[in-house]
């Protein structure tokens, strides 16, 4: 299946190679399969948002989700 | 310290010794307790019976990190409330070591007349303004400096409050002697206008320091407090590198980011005109453009930027997120040289960028301009400079400006226009828009940490049970405003206990006071009860602090929700009676 995967801040350098935006996953897939397959060290994914609502590390992807995933950020 | 009262009827200057009521008071708690103590609350805004207060807080001009905070007072024009407006910048901590705990501004000049106010170790006088009447603020500060000499201190307005439009602000100059740092919100600039003040000049003649009564406190409380914003990742990391900009992905991927005047929560450009995309492009072009900028001399946060052009010349400083969405996302512009533009046009006439950008909106809605289109947007920017009827009219903000042409999704509270988070989407910040004692404004209690960046705490945004989190955020940022930091020491003190204590005991280090990190809300309510009292005396009712109706019968996009959040819970968040009660029986 796929989804839609955006990685923000200083999280972008482990955007997987070539990727365009869209991600071919496995059925199955949760976030933290995810972080750890991209070599995202998991207390740097703060913040991961599907559909535009916090998940947790435990989320299962369902196709065509839609996700950003965020270092600790903040502004204001 | 004194309090320096100018007279502008007499055109009169004169320093007086602090009320022991005033003693333990700085920042925002002094200005709004001299406008509670001094001005009538039905008095007109641009009259002669309003006041203007300008407050360094408690610890600013000491060497306590990110603490050069200036709290701007009075009754407001945009809003018929008290107003507390702040900004960074250079001069307060200036003014702060020259001995002057707050200056207040009373009556107007009969004539036409503009003045300014030149403060430095001898005292201070009212000059004329003379040929730097009118002039917009980036040629005004360069003319400054080159009269009064490189760093001097500037507050001062541009065309905007000299015009007395109800969106003018107040500008401090920065390090590099830019305008961008803004007291912008609720048009104190009009007041100042109004009391025929151009500018306050600061010049710092002779190093004194602020007194603090316990140095080694004070000395703990610092190393504590800077040990705290050097360590969290927000503080030490986030905001220096990407700038406050950081907030535009990340509201965008929680649907909250406003789109073309609130009327969506997502917006296709975001990527374009995010923090990440500032700091690439600034990384590319090189020049004067940089990231990790201080507004002030000791801020460790940096979350300041400067702008280059694309060939590496000054544009303008800072691009930050309120003002990247408000005339970036919410007028459907994905051009960050455009906004650039417009920021510059804000900072040189003297306007809110919040406000302006929100006025922009509405005008697009109302036809003037296409959503999207940035040169039709700067044309509508720049007749506001030229005084032209139609730039009066978006001059005088958002609400002004919805009613000129039959706009009815005006997104204001108390006719302030919000700022760059959804209400319809993340709630807890909907509650702070609707009940804080200054109109729509997300400083006065920034429920967003909690609920969209798990700092603080990790709340739903899409719950409405948020009455204790807005009073809580509230009280909070009462004392922050009060003691002179700057607001975003609070990322860092909400997740480490430590920061938090050093804060206080900063404060405590300067006053001489035993205050505990639980008095920081007793007084923070303290001090909030006293500014709506005001209001409430002003004529302002449980009715006011409503969200616009709209906002609860359009549903926005990609949720899908409206604003559900119940009067009761509004209402409940400054109930006191009704916490006192539950404290009596508990
Ligand atoms: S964090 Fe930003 S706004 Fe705050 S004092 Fe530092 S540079 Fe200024």
């Amino acid at each position: 299946m796929k989804i839609e995967l955006h990685l923000y801040a200083t999280l972008r350098q482990y955007e997987p190679e070539g990727h365009q935006g869209v991600l071919e996953i496995e059925d199955g897939t949760t976030v933290e399969d995810l972080l750890v397959t991209m070599g995202v060290p998991l207390e740097q994914a703060k913040l991961v948002y599907v559909n535009g609502r916090r998940v947790n590390l435990d989320y299962t992807f369902k196709d065509g989700d839609r996700v950003g995933i965020f270092p600790p950020v903040a502004g204001g | 310290m004194k309090l320096l009262r100018v007279c502008m009827k007499h055109r009169s200057v004169g320093f007086v010794d602090i009320p022991e009521k005033y003693r333990l008071l700085g920042g925002r708690a002094l200005t709004s307790s001299i406008i509670c103590d001094e001005v009538d609350p039905k008095c007109h805004p641009l009259g002669p019976n309003n006041k203007l207060v300008f407050a360094p807080g408690l610890v600013t001009g000491t060497v306590a990190p990110s603490s050069g905070r200036l709290s701007v007072g009075g009754k407001s024009p945009l809003t018929g409330t008290i107003k507390e407006s702040n900004a960074g910048g250079i001069p307060a901590q200036m003014l702060a070591r020259l001995g002057i705990k707050a200056i207040i501004v009373e009556d107007q000049p009969d004539d036409d007349e503009m003045y300014i106010l030149k403060i430095d170790a001898s005292g201070a006088e009212l000059l004329p303004a003379g040929d730097l009447a009118g002039k917009g603020m980036y040629e005004f500060n360069s003319l400054v400096r080159d009269r009064y000499g490189k760093g001097t201190g500037i507050i001062a307005i541009g065309p905007a409050g000299e015009m007395k439009l109800l969106n003018a602000g107040i500008s401090c100059n920065d390090m590099e002697n830019g305008p961008g740092r803004y007291a912008g919100r609720g048009g104190l600039g009009a007041v100042m206008g109004s009391k025929g003040l151009k500018a306050i000049i600061v010049i710092e003649d002779e190093k004194r320091r602020v007194p603090i009564a316990n140095k080694e406190l004070f000395d703990k409380g610092r190393k504590k407090l800077t040990d705290a914003l050097t360590s969290h990742d927000v503080t030490s990391n986030a905001l220096t590198n990407y700038g406050t900009a950081v907030l535009i992905n990340i509201m965008n991927e929680a649907g909250g980011l406003p789109t073309r005047n609130f009327s969506a929560g997502r917006f296709e450009g975001a990527a374009k005109i995010s923090g990440e995309a500032i700091n690439e492009t600034t990384g590319k072009r090189g020049g004067v453009g940089k990231t990790g900028h201080p507004c002030h001399p000791g801020c460790v946060i940096r979350c300041s930027n400067v702008w280059a052009k694309p060939d590496g010349s000054y544009h303008v400083a800072p691009i930050e997120y309120e003002s990247d969405w408000a005339l970036g996302a919410n007028c459907g512009i994905d051009d960050l040289d455009v906004i650039a533009e417009l920021n510059y046009i804000c900072n040189d006439t003297g306007l809110d960028t919040i406000e302006a950008g929100c006025t922009l909106a509405v005008a697009m809605e109302a036809g003037l301009a296409e959503f999207g289109d940035g040169q039709k947007a700067i044309e509508l920017l720049r007749e506001v400079g030229k005084g032209t009827p139609l730039g009066r009219i978006l001059g005088n903000g958002t609400e002004f400006t919805a009613k000129a042409f039959g706009v009815t999704r005006c997104p204001t509270v108390k006719g302030q226009s919000m700022p760059a988070y959804e209400p319809r989407a993340v709630k807890g910040i909907g509650v702070t828009y609707a009940t804080t004692t200054m109109g729509a404004d997300h400083t006065a209690g920034y429920t967003i940490a909690p609920e969209i960046l798990k700092v603080g705490g990790d709340v739903d945004p899409a719950t409405t049970e948020k009455a204790e989190l807005a009073r809580a955020f509230q009280a909070t940022t009462v004392f922050i405003d009060t003691a002179g930091y700057c607001l975003f020491i609070a990322f860092a003190i909400l997740d480490i206990p430590e920061g938090f204590e050093g804060m206080v005991e900063t404060v405590n280090g300067v006053l001489g006071t035993n205050w505990t990190t639980d008095d920081v809300t007793r007084l923070g309510l303290e001090w909030l009860k006293r500014e709506r009292e005001f209001n409430e005396a002003a004529g302002f009712t449980k009715a006011d602090d409503r969200l616009p109706e709209f906002m609860r019968y359009e549903e926005l996009p990609p949720h899908n929700t409206v604003w559900d959040v119940p009067d009761e819970i509004l209402d409940a968040v400054h109930d006191y009676e009704v916490e006192d009660k539950a404290e009596r029986a508990g």
